[in-house]
C-alpha cells in the first residue's frame, strides 16, 4: 500500500468514485466558503449537494448486477413464479396453491442496493425544493438592498443599522448599551490600522467605509473622497435610497472632527 | 484573502481521501452498505410483502412511507416559503431596472414546437407516474416531468399564458391535495385498523390480496406525492422569474 505510486493507483483506479466526489465536494465547499456572491454561493451549494449523491449512488452499486427492479424469474408474485407454484401444486396437492417465497442471497447479489436510490431520490427533490426557496430569499435580498454581493450588503447593513439608530424607538435601547459600547471601541480604533488592510482584499468599496466606522483622522479625509465614488459605483439601486445613504458617512465626519467615540459620534448625527 | 478558504477546503479534502481508503471498492458486492441486513431484507422481501417488482418505489412508499410523506411536506413548506417571501414584494417598478417593456411576440417556431410537445410530455408524466411500480419512475419523477412542461409553456409563450392553466392558487390546492392524498391514505389504512400508513389493511375496502392491497395504495401515494411536487415546482418557477409578480416573461 505505502509502495510507489500505489496510492494513487488505488486513488485514480480502483477507487476513482471516492476522488470526483472528494473533487466535486470541494468545489462546492470553496465556492460556499470564498465566493461573496450569494448565488455563487448556491451554486457551491448545489455542487456540494451532486458530491453527496454522487456518493450514496457510487456505493450502492455492485458489480454484474442490475437496477433494483425484479427480473420475470426472480419476482416471488410474477408470472414464472406463479407458474412454477401452480406446477409444483399439481404434483403434490396437499400444499396451498401458491405462496411467495423470498430471494436467495445469491439473487441478492444479482441487484443494486435500492436504499441509497431511495434516500437520494427524495434528497434531490426536496434539494431543489430549499433551492429554491434559497434563490426566493437572495431575490427578496436584491429587491431591498440592491445587490447580492456580501460584502456590500454588510456595508448597506450598517448603514440601515445607523439609520435605525436615528430613529426614537433605538434611542432608549442604545443609550443603555452606551457604556459597553464606550470600552468596546478603544479596541475597534487600536485595530483600525488592520481593518483596511484586510478589507482592501475583499474590494475598494468596502475598504473606504468600514475605516469610517473607527474614523481616525487619518481615514477621514480620504474617506470624504472616497464614499460618494464608491456610492456611484453602485447600479441598480434607486436614487432616493441612494440619497439617504449618500448623506449619512459623511454627516457624520462633517460634524465632529476629533471624534472618535461612538457617544460623540452618535451626538453629532442626532 | 480567499487564499485562507483554502487551508480548511483541501485539509477536508485530505481527511475525506484518507478515508477514501477504507471505503469499499467500486462495485464490490460485499460491502458493509450492500451486506447490510436492511438493504438484503427490502431486495429479497419487497416482492413477498407487495406485488411491487420496482424496489426503490416500494421501499420509497411504503417501508419508509413516513419519510417520503413528510419529504412531500417538505417540498411544499418551500413552496409556500417561497410564495411567502416574494408574493408582492417585487410590485412597485424600481428605476431604470424595471422600465421597460418587452413586448415581442413569441416566436412561431419555438410556440408551434411546444404546442406539439407539451402533450407529449404530460403524457410521459403521467406513465412515469402511474408505471412507477414496474419501472423507474414514480411520484417525484413524474411530478417533475408534469412541472417542466408548465414551465416549457411560461418560457415559450410568457408567465401569463402557462399560469391561465396553472394558477398560483389552484397550484397550492392542488399541492395540498397531493398531501392530503398520501396523509388520507395513511389515516384510512389505520382507521381500517392496522398502523399509520400500513396499506395491507385496505384489502377490506379493495376486493384484493393484502399485496395487491399495497400495490394500489402506493400508487395512490405516489399520486399525491406527484401532485404535490408538479404544481409546487411550477409555482417556484412562476414565483422566482417574476419576482414575485407573476405576470411578463423572464
Amino acid at each position: 500500500m505505502f509502495e510507489d505510486g500505489a496510492i494513487i493507483n488505488e486513488l485514480l483506479i480502483e477507487r476513482l468514485n471516492y476522488l470526483i466526489y472528494v473533487v466535486l465536494l470541494l468545489i462546492g465547499l470553496h465556492a460556499m466558503i470564498a465566493k461573496r456572491n450569494l448565488i455563487k454561493k448556491l451554486i457551491g451549494m448545489s455542487i456540494f449537494q451532486t458530491a453527496i449523491i454522487l456518493f450514496y449512488v457510487s456505493i450502492s452499486v455492485k458489480n454484474e448486477a442490475t437496477i433494483p427492479i425484479y427480473k420475470a424469474e426472480h419476482d416471488p408474485h410474477g408470472a414464472a413464479s406463479k407458474a412454477a407454484a401452480i406446477e409444483l401444486n399439481s404434483t403434490n396437492s396437499g400444499k396451498p396453491l401458491y405462496a411467495p417465497t423470498e430471494l436467495q442471497s445469491s439473487e441478492t447479489q444479482q441487484y443494486a442496493n435500492p436504499l441509497p436510490h431511495v434516500l437520494m431520490l427524495t434528497a434531490i427533490v426536496v434539494g431543489v425544493a430549499t433551492l429554491g426557496l434559497a434563490l426566493a430569499l437572495c431575490l427578496r435580498i436584491q429587491q431591498g438592498y440592491g445587490t447580492v454581493e456580501e460584502d456590500e450588503l454588510l456595508v448597506k447593513l450598517e448603514r440601515s443599522d445607523a439609520r435605525y439608530s436615528l430613529s426614537p424607538l433605538a434611542k432608549a435601547i442604545s443609550s443603555r448599551r452606551r457604556p459597553a459600547r464606550n470600552s468596546r471601541n478603544p479596541r475597534a480604533t487600536g485595530k483600525s490600522s488592520s481593518t483596511p488592510k484586510r478589507s482592501t482584499g475583499y474590494g475598494k468599496n468596502l475598504g473606504s467605509t468600514k475605516a469610517s466606522k473607527p474614523s481616525t483622522a487619518k481615514t477621514k479625509t480620504t474617506q470624504a473622497n472616497k464614499n460618494p465614488n464608491s456610492v456611484n459605483r453602485k447600479p441598480g439601486t434607486t436614487s432616493a435610497k441612494i440619497g439617504t445613504k449618500k448623506s449619512l458617512p459623511p454627516k457624520k465626519t462633517s460634524i465632529k472632527p476629533a471624534g472618535k467615540t461612538s457617544p460623540q459620534q452618535k451626538k453629532g448625527t442626532e | 484573502m480567499k487564499w485562507i478558504s483554502l487551508i480548511p477546503v483541501f485539509s477536508v479534502g485530505a481527511l475525506l481521501l484518507f478515508a477514501a481508503k477504507d471505503f469499499p471498492e467500486w462495485g464490490d458486492p460485499h460491502s458493509p452498505a450492500s451486506q447490510s441486513p436492511v438493504s438484503s431484507h427490502f431486495i429479497n422481501n419487497t416482492g413477498v410483502d407487495t406485488e411491487v417488482p420496482n424496489m426503490v418505489t416500494a421501499v420509497l412508499a411504503d417501508y419508509r412511507g413516513f419519510d417520503t410523506m413528510f419529504e412531500t411536506v417538505v417540498v411544499f413548506i418551500a413552496g409556500i416559503a417561497v410564495l411567502a417571501i416574494l408574493k408582492g414584494s417585487g410590485r412597485r417598478p424600481r428605476g431604470r431596472h424595471r422600465s421597460y417593456k418587452l413586448e415581442a411576440e413569441p416566436d412561431l417556431i419555438v410556440t408551434y414546437t411546444v404546442r406539439l410537445v407539451v402533450p407529449v410530455i404530460q403524457l410521459f408524466a403521467f406513465y412515469v407516474l402511474a408505471h412507477g411500480h414496474v419501472s423507474p419512475g414514480g411520484g417525484f419523477q413524474g411530478g417533475v416531468v408534469m412541472g417542466a412542461s408548465f414551465i416549457l409553456i411560461a418560457l415559450a409563450w410568457d408567465l401569463d399564458h402557462a399560469l391561465v392553466r396553472m394558477s398560483l392558487p389552484r397550484c397550492m390546492v392542488i399541492a395540498a391535495v397531493g398531501i392530503i392524498i398520501y396523509a388520507g391514505i395513511g389515516f384510512l389504512s389505520m382507521f381500517m385498523g392496522g398502523e399509520f400508513l400500513d396499506y395491507a389493511e385496505l384489502e377490506r375496502l379493495l376486493p384484493v390480496s393484502r399485496e395487491m392491497a399495497r400495490y394500489y395504495a402506493i400508487l395512490g401515494v405516489e399520486i399525491g406525492v406527484g401532485f404535490t411536487v408538479a404544481s409546487i415546482m411550477f409555482a417556484l418557477y412562476a414565483n422566482l422569474s417574476s419576482e414575485g409578480r407573476l405576470k411578463g416573461g423572464l
